[in-house]
């Protein structure tokens, strides 16, 4: 595959941005499978890749589309069989374009309007165009059309293959629905969500809470292809992030300074968080169920710490017995949860709602980084956390919801909450259970979304799945990844050739709910240019109060 | 359309069809070459020289070899000066276009050239305005004639060389040659062949 900058020559890309290159006219197709145009002898297939975005024109309407195949023609079947002089470039040049020929199958997605800046907008194509329709590359205009343009509020989050024109999200639109960023181990799922969380922020249309697991997020993350560090949130948008950590001394070995160390008491704990860990602490499903008898006998606040006493004065038997447990299942339980509880961030009583702290972080219009610290790769701990927390948030934003429908107090801020490693609280197994899976489902109506991130889509429940709105997928190779995430997408075929072909960095299919049609993005560069635009927006407020922190 | 010459005047209609004629030469083996481009006078009409004959003038009377005590070819019509008044040069020629009205149409006259039309050979200027454009390939093609390919590679040699721009007109009559023959790559690429530089 050749590199997305170069120029091929005939100025594809850098021409096409100013006024779209004829490709070809239509010869043949159907709304289904989307038609066919053959390439003008000019063209060359090699210039036209997959994903390209290419505007027909039709006898009344324009239509606007996604190349999705590139196949060589010929009008002669036997010409395969011919031998033909393949060194003689005047018997090739006279033969290509004329009997051999090369064509592209586009895939009509939208009308657009007749006049530009009509106040109709592209709407979805229903019919296609005539035969001998002219087929162009498509111009920057019309891809700004089609996406918006930075201008009107947008978030530019890169390029379309093969152009310079900035492609933008509605991100108010991005944040109705939940957001899912896919691919494979190092094909830049990170960075790509560190963009979308800048633009998040930068729009403020919505708060964030982000489980940062690898603590990758909150003040800085490492670029480990390049070697750099890169800023993050908390650096570019310092005030209106607020980081809280769960290991003070990872965070003050790397010489940050947090906002608050969440302690998690053993009160805060519920039997639904055990059900949720029973696979990642190895416990049965009997062991599990026995958390909610003890809830039953020792109460909502003690059940776990009365547990764990009664296990240390050796009255496990007597208590498996009164709750007519088996008591192997209570033991094994008994020494799970001890061994759990060791963590540092877990004690036995704690007064500080950490929930509340971040629910007023959130409502004050600030963004929540949680960083892990060292318990980032304890999966346990990760599930535990991040799951005991947004329970409590959700519980406060159905409140908050039903009452501003009440007509007592306001709507709550529109949150998204960020989860890596997705597929571990959102598999078959447990998507019922956990939080996330009911947040998935139905928190849009709360005005909570999800931006999940994982590299195993086919590992997240396929209803789950189903109700994320907007995808972002770099690169996959797992066949039952790609169709986990093309899942109840229209056109799933032709994106799953699109899907396999992408570059392994830097490069993502973008579909769903904030789109309007499918789209290959070259991902915007993460780096110093990217900061001065968050930076360069600062309010005077903004800037005397980093001023003040800079020299407080 | 410059005025025919008398020096480019080649012969006369003998025999005529829908789609092609014959004229005989007033010069024994005074034919223009294959594929070369003609036209007759009154009505004007253009055609591509398929086929070049010579024969007795009475066909009972065959010719016999005389050149067995000659030093060269040249000493046997020398000592025998009859011969050119037995033997005769004739020509078939293809129709591939006309005028009427004064606008050239490269498809066939609704008749065809009378018998005793002048028959001239074109001169460059002309091959070059009349192949502008390129349907009496197709004409050609379909001539029924047996070496129609010939004819063919000969027309756009010839014509190749009357154009300022050669290269341009051989790629425009191979583009044109494609798409009439899109269905038949082998004989297509038995053309080009002819007619590559």
């Amino acid at each position: 595959m050749t590199q997305p900058n170069e120029n091929n020559g005939l100025g594809h890309g850098r021409i096409a941005t100013i006024e779209g290159m004829p490709l070809g006219i239509v010869i043949e197709g159907s709304v289904a499978n989307g038609v066919e145009v053959r390439l003008d002898p000019g063209v060359s297939v090699e210039q036209i890749k997959v994903g390209t975005f290419v505007t027909l024109q039709g006898t009344n309407n324009r239509f606007f589309g996604v190349v999705n195949d590139v196949g060589l023609g010929s009008t002669d079947p036997r010409m395969k069989f011919t031998p033909l002089p393949a060194d003689d470039p005047f018997v090739i040049q006279a033969l290509q374009g004329t009997v051999a020929f090369g064509t592209i199958s586009v895939l009509p997605q939208l009308t657009l309007p007749d006049v530009l800046g009509d106040e109709e907008g592209p709407t979805a194509a229903k019919s296609i165009p005539s035969h001998f329709s002219r087929a162009f590359t498509a111009s920057q205009e019309d891809v700004e059309n089609v996406f918006g343009s930075e201008e009107d509020g947008n978030f530019w989050v890169g390029s379309p293959l093969d152009m310079e024109t900035k492609l933008c999200l509605d991100l108010g639109e991005l944040v109705k629905r939940s957001i899912g960023v896919f691919g494979k181990s190092g094909t830049g799922k990170t960075f790509l969500t560190r963009l979308l969380l800048a633009g998040i922020l930068q729009n403020g249309e919505a708060s964030s809470l982000i489980f940062d697991m690898h603590s990758e997020y909150g003040w800085q993350g490492q670029d480990t292809d390049k070697g750099v560090t890169v800023k993050g949130l908390k650096q570019l948008f310092g005030a209106k992030v607020s980081t809280f950590t769960l290991d003070e001394e990872h965070s003050r070995r790397r010489g940050l300074s947090t906002d608050e160390t969440v302690h998690l008491g053993y009160n805060h704990i519920e039997p639904e968080d055990v059900e949720l860990l029973r696979e990642s602490l190895n416990l049965s499903e009997v062991a599990a169920s026995a958390a909610y008898n003890l809830r039953e006998k020792f109460g909502e606040e003690n059940w776990l710490k009365d547990f764990l006493d009664a296990g240390k004065n050796g009255s496990l038997l007597e208590l498996a017995e009164e709750l007519q447990v088996n008591a192997g299942a209570l033991r094994a339980l008994y020494n799970r949860m001890g061994r759990f509880t060791r963590h540092g961030f877990i004690v036995e009583h704690s007064r500080v709602d950490t929930a509340a702290q971040i629910i007023e972080h959130l409502e004050r219009g600030q963004h929540v980084v949680l960083e892990f610290g060292r318990y980032g790769d304890d999966e346990a701990a990760y599930i535990l956390v991040s799951n005991l927390l947004t329970r409590r948030i959700h519980r406060k934003y159905v409140e908050a919801k039903e009452s501003a429908m009440g007509g007592v107090g306001k709507e709550p801020r529109p949150l998204v909450i960020v989860i890596e490693e997705a597929h571990k609280f959102l598999n078959s197994a447990v998507a019922s259970q956990t939080i996330f899976g009911i947040i998935a489902r139905e928190l849009r109506k709360y005005n909570v979304t999800l931006m999940v991130i994982d590299q195993r889509p086919s590992g997240i429940d396929s209803e789950v799945l189903s109700q994320v709105g907007t995808r972002f997928s770099c690169l996959l190779d797992n066949e039952r990844d790609i169709d986990a995430v093309l899942s109840g997408t229209s056109g799933g075929r032709a994106l799953r050739s699109v899907l396999s072909r992408l570059e392994a960095k830097q490069q993502a299919l973008v579909f769903g709910h904030a789109l309007p049609l499918p789209v290959v993005v070259r991902i915007r560069e993460y780096g110093p240019k990217f900061y001065e635009t968050i930076q360069g927006n600062d309010t005077d407020e903004e800037k005397k109060r980093k001023v003040d922190e800079l020299f407080a | 359309m410059t005025a025919p010459s008398m020096d480019r005047r080649v012969g006369e209609v003998v025999e005529s069809t829908s789609t092609s004629f014959v004229a005989q030469c007033y010069q024994l083996e005074g034919a223009p070459a294959l594929g070369g481009l003609v036209r007759t006078d009154s009505p004007d009409i253009y055609g591509v020289v398929g086929s070049v004959t010579t024969e007795p003038l009475d066909s009972a009377r065959p010719v016999l070899a005389r050149g067995q005590d000659s030093d060269s070819e040249d000493d046997v019509i020398r000592d025998n000066p009859q011969l050119a008044r037995l033997l005769t040069s004739r020509f078939e020629v293809y129709i591939a276009g006309h005028v009427e009205d004064g606008v050239t149409h490269q498809y066939l006259p609704p008749r065809p050239p009378r018998v005793h039309s002048f028959v001239y050979a074109c001169d460059s200027d002309e091959i070059s305005s009349f192949t502008t454009t390129l349907d009496l390939l197709r004409l050609l093609l379909n001539s029924g004639a047996s070496h129609s390919d010939e004819i063919v590679g000969a027309c756009i040699r010839q014509a190749a060389a009357s154009h300022d721009r050669p290269d341009d007109f051989l790629a425009l009559a191979c583009r044109t040659l494609a798409v009439e023959l899109s269905a038949d790559v082998a004989r297509l690429n038995s053309i080009l062949r002819r007619v590559s530089p």
